[in-house]
């Protein structure tokens, strides 16, 4: 398959959903891909058991069902051209050109390596919400919520309305911290009023400051964990653990294209002007992947580089206030939640901290250069190629991640290796 | 300014295994490497132990490699495994080819069995039906060949050796300059694969650039490392590029997926159009490959001399200046012989196989 | 909570109804089955949840080193886990 899109928008999360809309407003032919099988992103991400709040299913209608956009799930990035992805699904690999392309390629969790996060039972806060709306069983288990930043809240009410029995929200940010941020947030109403929605669906469930999880117990899965918070250490058996410590853009697509990048602490964010438009003339981004905002500043930039990247630079002009506004809530965010000197001492010499070759912290000592200690130990050779092992080290301060090849993600051989996926001029054989 | 017995630049295997050999020997050994160890086509490689049969001087140099390897067959970082090498054979005129090729290899001391059509598919089930039979090379194995590089340069640097994380700046009479101005004195031998242009210009060498895919594990789908009998045609034919039917076993259960030789491009970007050959190749004799993931694809350059021999030896015209580079695809095989060839000559002593094929005389005026 | 068809499909041969667009991760955590092995052997199971960490791959269809999060269920899918 090869198919040419005016604007193709990677990603099908407030961003780009925003600009997909965006997009076919000003007549363009619009591609929208995620990895996913359902649109929505992570933040509205589908739910098997639960109907979307209303914005949601608006959204994700009103880009899905407009006749110019191609809606192509489950398909993944594997490599670029100039002009042109190379992408995959289930069945096929195919060649999607593009006069202009949205990276709206969002954010992971940040997941920090302490001893017993290997067990079986233990997911990332986000992890913990998107597995729950995937079906996966929590009515009845006991859950504990840990980790940084507001996400721990969102994550404590999905679980809750799946049944689980929330034991706590641990957030390692001290008390002060999280005061003032809760003060600051009248500045930003809708945020106000979704904070206190989730408190009101969190009644009873206790939320401690100023709380870091030391280790994960049990054997050949989670039974126990054991907590530092103000008044000393204690243990807390239950089922699953839920921890991450906030978001990190999601940069390779964007580093294989050759982007321009600037770092916010240890981690890539992709630099855009007031258009979203990235160093290459065709390359818009927006949303998370331009360093983390929240939902409504991914939709007001997802709508700035949709409409940009049809040439309808008036439109975007306008929502300008509304992005500026939406990214200083983004600062306060990151200026109240930093990360406590505990959670960075928390890996032992004898933690893993690949998990896809299972590669000590100890293991790497002695290295100096990521290059040196990768070929050495295989950390991040894996199939995660990386992704969660370069950010906790970057995190950590030990090394910092190299350059991007392709396949962008794990790819099928066939794909590669089709002979009807590259430019018929290129074909040597 | 520091004086040593050998100046070794490079530390790839085969600057790796000079440096571990001479201070073996008991010579003040200095290397000098910018990189990390092992870090250029030493991490490319595939890491196959093999012996190839198609130039004497070559198959001498890989017999008396492979048998100083097996001193590190039980070095657990070096993951030496010993799948055995099975040639395949996609027609009757390759079948017809193998009598004299395994009578070459007996001859240099390699054992080897002919494989019928019936026995390659109980070696092997994963192979494509209609392939001719085989050979199979039962002693070869494969090994990681950073690590193994990095143990070499680690035990040397134990007799005393001293490693220079510095570039070198310039060749000297008697000695190099580093380029932070460091002046080391004595005999240097230059072991810097395709960076030998830039220290050496006057031996001729070119990089042949290669792709390598690996895939996600999957334990005994192949059980050798695999390679069509035309591969020859494509290592050693000068075709501008070429890709053969180059599969390996990783002890990990990952598959290894060679190869492809391209001239003419000297960036280490990957080539989609290049990968798409390679892989296309593989499928004709492992189609089972075609639903696996690859994990990653990286390349790496091939230093090539015009005869495809290694420089190994005296640099005419020079003053106390040694090489050893220019081993195209083999040098992860070659590293161990190559180094007792050049050290041996240095030290005045007798070497063990006759070493005038790899003089670098040959292609100086 | 909705009206939700269900799906049946077998994970290492035993049966588990779910809800239709449910993940294999779902399915295979609804029987209370572990996931697979690290290199070294120890149990791993979901942590990202969004196909990020690779931690879940299981045979789905005949097809190794799938992620079950990232794969909705369909009617009698075969999945096996931990080989």
């Amino acid at each position: 398959m090869n198919e040419y899109y005016d604007v193709l928008v990677v990603g099908a999360g407030p961003a780009g959903l925003a600009a997909a809309q965006a997009a076919t407003s000003h007549g363009a032919r619009v591609g929208l891909i995620d990895a996913q099988a359902t649109a929505g992103g992570q933040v509205w991400r589908h739910d098997v058991r639960h109907a979307a709040p209303s914005l949601a299913r608006r959204s994700i209608g009103g880009a899905l069902t407009h006749s110019r956009v191609d809606w192509l799930a489950r398909t993944q990035v594997v490599a670029v051209e100039t002009g042109s992805l190379f992408v995959e699904d289930p069945r096929r690999g195919s060649r999607l050109d593009y006069g202009a392309l949205v990276l709206a390629t969002g954010a992971r969790e940040l997941l920090l390596p302490f001893p017993g996060w290997t067990l079986p039972g233990v997911t990332g806060a986000g992890g913990l919400q998107a597995l729950a709306k995937q079906g996966w069983p929590l009515a009845g288990r006991r859950v504990l919520i840990a980790g940084s930043g507001p996400l721990l809240l969102a994550a404590a009410a999905t679980a809750k309305r799946h049944g689980a029995t929330v034991l706590g929200i641990y957030e390692q940010a001290g008390a002060d911290a999280v005061r003032r941020f809760a003060g600051s947030l009248w500045r930003w109403p809708a945020k106000a009023i979704q904070a206190a929605l989730l408190r009101g669906q969190l009644a009873g469930v206790p939320y401690r400051c100023g709380s870091v999880v030391r280790r994960a117990l049990g054997d050949s899965t989670l039974r126990t964990v054991e907590l530092e918070g103000p008044h000393g250490i204690e243990q807390v058996p239950c089922d699953q653990l839920a921890i991450g410590y906030g978001l990190l853009p999601n940069v390779e697509l964007a580093q294989l294209l050759g982007c321009e990048l600037r770092w916010e602490g240890a981690h890539p964010q992709v630099s855009t002007d007031i258009w979203q438009q990235t160093n290459i003339d065709t390359v818009y981004a927006a949303g998370e992947v331009c360093g983390i905002g929240g939902r409504d500043s991914a939709r007001v930039e997802g709508a700035i580089a949709g409409h940009a990247a049809a040439g309808a630079r008036s439109a975007a002009m306008a929502l300008q206030p509304r992005r500026r506004h939406a990214r200083a809530f983004a600062e306060a965010l990151r200026t109240r939640f930093a990360l406590d000197a505990r959670v960075y001492a928390l890996a032992t010499p004898d933690t893993l901290i690949c998990r896809c070759e299972d590669v000590a912290l100890s293991d790497m000592d002695g290295y100096t250069d990521t290059r040196s200690a990768k070929l050495a130990t295989r950390c991040g050779m894996g199939a995660c190629q990386g992704r969660i092992c370069g950010a906790a080290l970057a995190e950590l301060g030990r090394f910092s991640g190299g350059g991007q090849r392709p396949p962008l993600f794990p790819a099928r051989l066939s794909t590669l290796g089709d002979t009807d996926f590259f430019p018929l001029a290129t074909i040597e054989e | 300014m520091k004086t040593y017995d050998l100046i070794v630049v490079g530390a790839g295997i085969v600057g790796a295994a000079c440096a571990d050999y001479a201070s073996a020997e008991g010579l003040r050994v200095a290397i000098v490497e910018p990189g990390p160890v092992g870090g250029g086509a030493t991490a490319a490689a595939m890491g196959h132990l093999v012996a190839m049969d198609d130039d004497p001087a070559e198959l001498a140099l890989s017999r008396y490699s492979l048998e100083l390897w097996e001193s590190l067959s039980n070095l657990p970082q070096a993951e030496f495994s010993r799948c055995g090498t099975l040639w395949v054979a996609s027609n009757e005129r390759e079948l017809a080819s193998i009598p004299a090729k395994r009578a070459r290899l007996a001859a240099a001391g390699v054992e080897t069995e002919a494989i019928d059509s019936d026995t390659l598919y109980r070696l092997e089930p994963a192979l494509a039906p209609g392939l001719a039979g085989g050979m199979r090379v039962p002693g070869e194995a494969v090994v990681y060949p950073p690590a193994v590089a990095r143990h070499l340069v680690d035990r040397a640097v134990e007799r005393g050796a001293r490693m220079y994380s510095r570039r070198v700046a310039h060749i000297e009479y008697g000695g190099v300059r580093l380029d932070d101005d460091t002046r080391l004195q004595g005999p240097a031998l230059i072991a810097t694969g395709c960076a030998l242009a830039q220290l050496l210009p006057t031996l001729p060498l070119r990089a042949r650039k290669g792709h390598l895919v690996i895939t996600d594990r999957h334990p005994g789908l192949v059980h050798h490392q695999l390679l069509e009998l035309g591969y020859a045609d494509s290592a050693h034919g000068d075709a501008d590029s070429s890709v053969a039917f180059n599969v390996q076993p990783r002890p990990t259960g990952q598959i290894l997926i060679g190869s492809s030789r391209e001239f003419g491009s000297s960036t280490p970007e990957v080539s989609l159009p290049m990968v798409r050959r390679m892989l296309a190749r593989s499928f004709r004799f492992l189609p089972a490959l075609r639903q696996l993931d690859a994990l990653r694809i990286w390349t790496g350059f091939r230093p090539v001399s015009p005869d495809g021999r290694p420089y190994l030896g005296r640099v005419p015209h020079e003053h106390q200046l040694w090489v050893a580079a220019g081993h195209e695809g083999l040098g992860i095989t070659t590293s161990l012989g190559s180094a007792r060839l050049v050290v041996d000559q240095l030290l005045g002593r007798a070497t063990a196989i006759d070493a005038s094929p790899y003089d670098p005389a040959r292609v100086v005026a | 909570m909705n009206a939700i068809s269900s799906i049946r499909l077998f994970v290492d041969d035993q049966p588990v109804d779910v809800p239709a667009g449910a993940s294999v991760a779902a399915a295979i955590a609804t029987l209370g089955i572990s996931f697979r092995r690290s290199v070294s052997g120890q149990w791993r199971a979901p942590l990202c949840g969004m196909g990020v960490c690779f931690e879940c791959r299981v045979r789905i269809d005949g097809i190794a080193q799938q992620r079950a999060c990232m794969c909705p269920v369909h009617d009698g899918m075969r999945v096996s886990t931990h080989e």
